[in-house]
C-alpha cells in the first residue's frame, strides 16, 4: 500500500510518500489512520485531530469507513486551500 | 471543457478569446482571475508556494467542471490553476465560462470557484516575517460551496 502525505501533514510525518504493509486487521481508512498514529512522534501529532485530515483512496475522496487494500494509493492531507 | 494545472503564468484575455473563437452561439463569457495578496490578516506576505496532488487535482477539477456543464447550458469552459512559488500580484487561478446567456455564465463561474476552493487538492504555504505558514481552510468557503448543494440535489460528489 502506498501512502502519500501533503502540506503540513507531510512536514509533520517527515516524508512525502512511503510503502506500508499493515496487518490484516487494518481493513478501513480509520483502521489505517489508527495504525499509523501508533507509530507515535510526528505521525501521532499529524493524525491527532482527525477533523483536520482528509483522505483519498486511489485519488477519490472517501470517509473513514471506506475499505483499504494492498494495492491502494492512500493520500492524507489537510483541508484544501487553493483558488 | 478544459483543465490545466501548470507552473507557468497565463494570459486571461488570450485564453478567453481562444475559448470562444468560432462559436457564434456564445452570447456571454464570464471570467474570474484569482491573485496572490500581499497581506494575510496583519502579516505581510513575501511569497506563496502552492502544493498540489498531481493526478487527483486534475481529476477533481474535471469532475467539478463536468458538474457545471450538467447544471448550466454552457458552450465552453476553462479552468487553469497554477502551482509552485508565486509572488504578490501574481495570477493563481482562471475560471472562464461561456454560454448563450449571461446568467448561466455568471452562476457557473461562481459555482466552479466555490467548489474548487473546497474540493481541489491545493494547499497554500505563505512566507511571512514569522516564517512559512500553511493557510487554514475557511468556514466561509465551506458555506459558499454548500449553498450550491441546497440549490440542487446530488452535487456532493465526495
Amino acid at each position: 500500500m502506498r501512502i502519500l502525505y501533503f502540506a503540513w501533514l507531510r512536514e509533520k510525518v517527515g516524508t512525502a510518500e512511503e510503502a506500508v504493509a499493515p496487518p490484516a486487521e487494518v481493513a478501513t481508512v480509520n483502521d489505517l489512520l489508527g495504525w499509523l498514529a501508533e507509530r507515535g512522534g510526528g505521525f501521532a501529532e499529524a493524525l491527532a485531530d482527525r477533523s483536520l485530515v482528509r483522505v483519498a483512496v486511489n485519488q477519490t475522496y472517501v470517509d473513514g469507513d471506506h475499505p483499504v487494500a494492498t494495492n491502494d494509493e492512500v493520500a492524507l492531507f489537510p483541508p484544501v486551500t487553493g483558488g | 471543457m478544459a483543465v490545466r494545472v501548470q507552473r507557468e503564468d497565463f494570459d486571461p484575455g488570450a485564453e478567453m478569446a481562444a475559448l470562444t473563437a468560432g462559436d457564434h452561439a456564445v452570447g456571454g463569457v464570464c471570467a474570474f482571475v484569482g491573485l496572490v495578496r500581499d497581506m494575510a490578516g496583519d502579516a505581510a506576505i513575501s511569497s506563496m508556494t502552492l502544493e498540489h496532488y498531481p493526478g487527483m487535482t486534475e481529476r477533481e477539477l474535471e469532475r467539478i467542471e463536468a458538474q457545471a456543464h450538467e447544471r448550466w447550458p454552457l458552450n465552453a469552459s476553462l479552468i487553469i490553476h497554477r502551482f509552485g512559488r508565486l509572488d504578490p500580484g501574481d495570477r493563481i487561478v482562471l475560471v472562464v465560462t461561456a454560454s448563450s446567456h449571461r446568467q448561466a455564465a455568471f452562476e457557473s463561474c461562481q459555482f466552479l470557484m466555490d467548489w474548487l476552493k473546497t474540493k481541489a487538492p491545493f494547499w497554500k504555504l505563505e512566507e511571512t516575517p514569522a516564517g512559512g505558514q500553511w493557510v487554514d481552510a475557511r468556514d466561509s468557503d465551506d458555506t459558499a460551496a454548500a449553498r450550491w448543494i441546497d440549490a440542487t440535489k446530488g452535487d456532493r460528489g465526495s
